[in-house]
């Protein structure tokens, strides 16, 4: 069995200085986000401001690796060369419940066929890319039970 | 203060476009297409093109304007626009600029164009390859998201599974396209008509509401509408087709990163519909035809369900494919050139286009008396835009 949910050769996330935080806590094990230090809601993807408050000053948080699917889509069409002979595969947005509902997207780990439910339970899996240089740490997600 | 609105102050008095052809096909550069467009729409209007002051864009079209202005000998160029985002969401966009420059005093004549050829540059569908992403694209392709479709797929599953909406609605969109295909010349689908089993046999593309007929093609082409004042349009050859409201924009974080626009399951049209209809001073209910930008016929559906002409509760009794035709029962036809769908996918400049001729009453699937048509714009890429145009009796 593959150790990863899609096969190697598509884009690596690049490393920038915003979003740094999350993938030195997916390297270990970590689901952490951005939490205003002004007014203590998370957002989700990284920004410069938060954008409640305005505040300039953004915290780094770790949240509970849990959420529910908000929607999801399985696509067959091959949109790059690397995922040629690979599809189907399932696409999750999920929300977290823990950190504001906000929401992350990511692969659910099932078969080409399973039946997805939009409010199902899921949790984090951290898939490390050892290999790449540098190595980088997806999370994915499996239904929980 | 006088009322700050655009009805009734400027009017379309030109159309034009080239042959369309299939991705990749077309035997002329993608600027040359531009030209043979605007000369088009120039003509059309009986207006010398070196008479022309302004040029409007969108979907950051490459013909930009300086180089057209040069290359027509332009006497002078007043107004360059490009309106901001991605595919056919600026379509209306561009003509409302126009249309405000000229209502202005910032220009006289001002073209709004789209102009494509695929082949000769990327697709969309595929896009380059890079070994590394950034910025929101950081989280979103290594697991597999590139494409539009892809981009605006969990809004569609969301939407339609929380109001119980069925593929046959999307299934009618797609098939109203390629009816009104059929009869129309310049239609890349003319000749091959769309049934129920040739659109249930077709492969998915994203499951569960994406399969091949429900997405557009890539196609080769221009299209050029050219606006002027509305005084002006009188003494031209058409009948003048004055735009009564026209909005754009996207509600609240639309474009919130990774997804977390917190009104998600929307095709961004929300505020827009409702700027929109306040200019006008009309609603769905007055519209004789309509012109639904498909990229997808899931965003279509939302179009219009955000544009009013759908209730989501009665989606599946309303998008049946007979309401969508014209003559025939037709309630609310729809695409009636083809549309993105089957006749080009020239990011929906090409149903500006076919709102024109609906209100002259030249259009190949004539609507009988057609006074108000709305065009949608490209649904579900933020921001978004759309217009509604009528005929003098509705000023």
């Amino acid at each position: 069995m593959s150790t990863t949910v899609l096969p190697a050769g598509l884009p690596a996330p690049a490393v920038e200085p915003l979003t740094k935080p999350y993938w030195e806590g997916t390297r270990q094990g970590k689901l952490v986000i951005q939490k205003c230090n002004g007014c203590g809601k998370h957002q989700w993807g990284p920004e410069w401001i938060c954008h409640h408050c305005h505040s300039f000053d953004l915290g780094w948080a770790e949240v509970a690796p849990r959420g529910r699917i908000w929607s999801w889509q399985r696509p067959h069409h091959p949109v790059h060369g690397a995922l040629t002979g690979h599809t189907p595969y399932t696409i999750v947005l999920v929300e977290l419940p823990g950190a504001d509902n906000v929401r992350m997207v990511g692969n659910l780990i099932c078969a080409p066929d399973a039946k997805v439910e939009i409010g199902a339970e899921v949790e984090a899996v951290f898939e490390p890319h050892d290999g790449a240089d540098p190595p980088y740490t997806l999370v994915q997600w499996r239904i929980v039970g | 203060m006088s009322e700050r609105t655009l009805r009734g102050k400027v009017a379309i008095a030109g159309v034009g476009e080239t042959i369309y052809y299939k991705h990749g096909q077309s035997p002329d550069a993608e600027f040359k297409l531009c030209l043979q467009a605007i000369l088009a729409a120039c003509k059309d209007a009986g207006i010398d093109p070196r008479d022309v002051d302004g040029f409007a864009s969108y979907g950051g079209d490459r013909s930009e304007a300086v180089r057209l202005a040069s290359a027509l000998g332009c006497k002078e160029l007043r107004f360059s626009n490009m309106f901001w985002g991605g595919g056919g969401g600026g379509v209306c966009g561009a003509v409302a600029n126009a249309g405000a420059a000229v209502h202005a005093g910032m220009a006289n004549c001002v073209i709004a164009f789209r102009s494509l050829a695929q082949g000769q540059f990327a697709r969309y569908g595929r896009g380059n390859q890079p070994a590394t992403v950034g910025g929101d694209d950081a989280f979103l392709a290594p697991y597999g998201l590139r494409s539009p479709a892809q981009r605006f797929a969990m809004k569609i599953t969301r939407f339609m599974t929380d109001n119980g909406i069925r593929h046959e609605a999307l299934r009618s969109i797609a098939m109203a396209s390629y009816h009104h295909a059929q009869s129309n010349p310049n239609a890349v689908m003319q000749g091959r008509p769309l049934t129920v089993e040739k659109y249930e046999a077709s492969r998915w593309i994203i499951e569960p509401f994406h399969r091949l007929f429900d997405c557009c093609q890539e196609n080769d082409g221009a299209g050029a509408v050219l606006v002027v004042p509305a005084d002006r349009a009188k003494d031209l050859p058409h009948k003048p087709v004055y735009l009564l409201g026209a909005a754009q924009g996207g509600h609240h974080r639309s474009n919130a990163p990774v997804h977390n626009a917190p009104d998600y399951a929307s095709a961004h049209f929300k505020t827009v519909a409702r700027n929109m209809w306040d200019m006008a001073k009309l609603g769905p209910k007055d519209c004789d035809v309509v012109q639904a930008y498909e990229n997808f016929t899931g965003g279509v559906l939302l179009s219009l369900v955000e544009h009013g002409f759908v209730d989501p509760k009665t989606a599946n009794e309303e998008l049946v494919l007979e309401n969508l035709l014209v003559g025939g029962t037709g309630r609310m036809p729809m695409n009636t050139s083809g549309g993105n769908l089957a006749e080009c996918y020239m990011h929906g400049l090409e149903m500006v286009n076919e709102a024109v001729r609906q209100l002259r009453g030249t259009a190949i699937n004539q609507v009988a008396g057609a006074d108000v048509v709305a065009v949608l714009g490209g649904p579900m890429v933020t921001p978004v835009s759309s217009l509604v145009v009528g005929t003098e009796a509705t000023l």
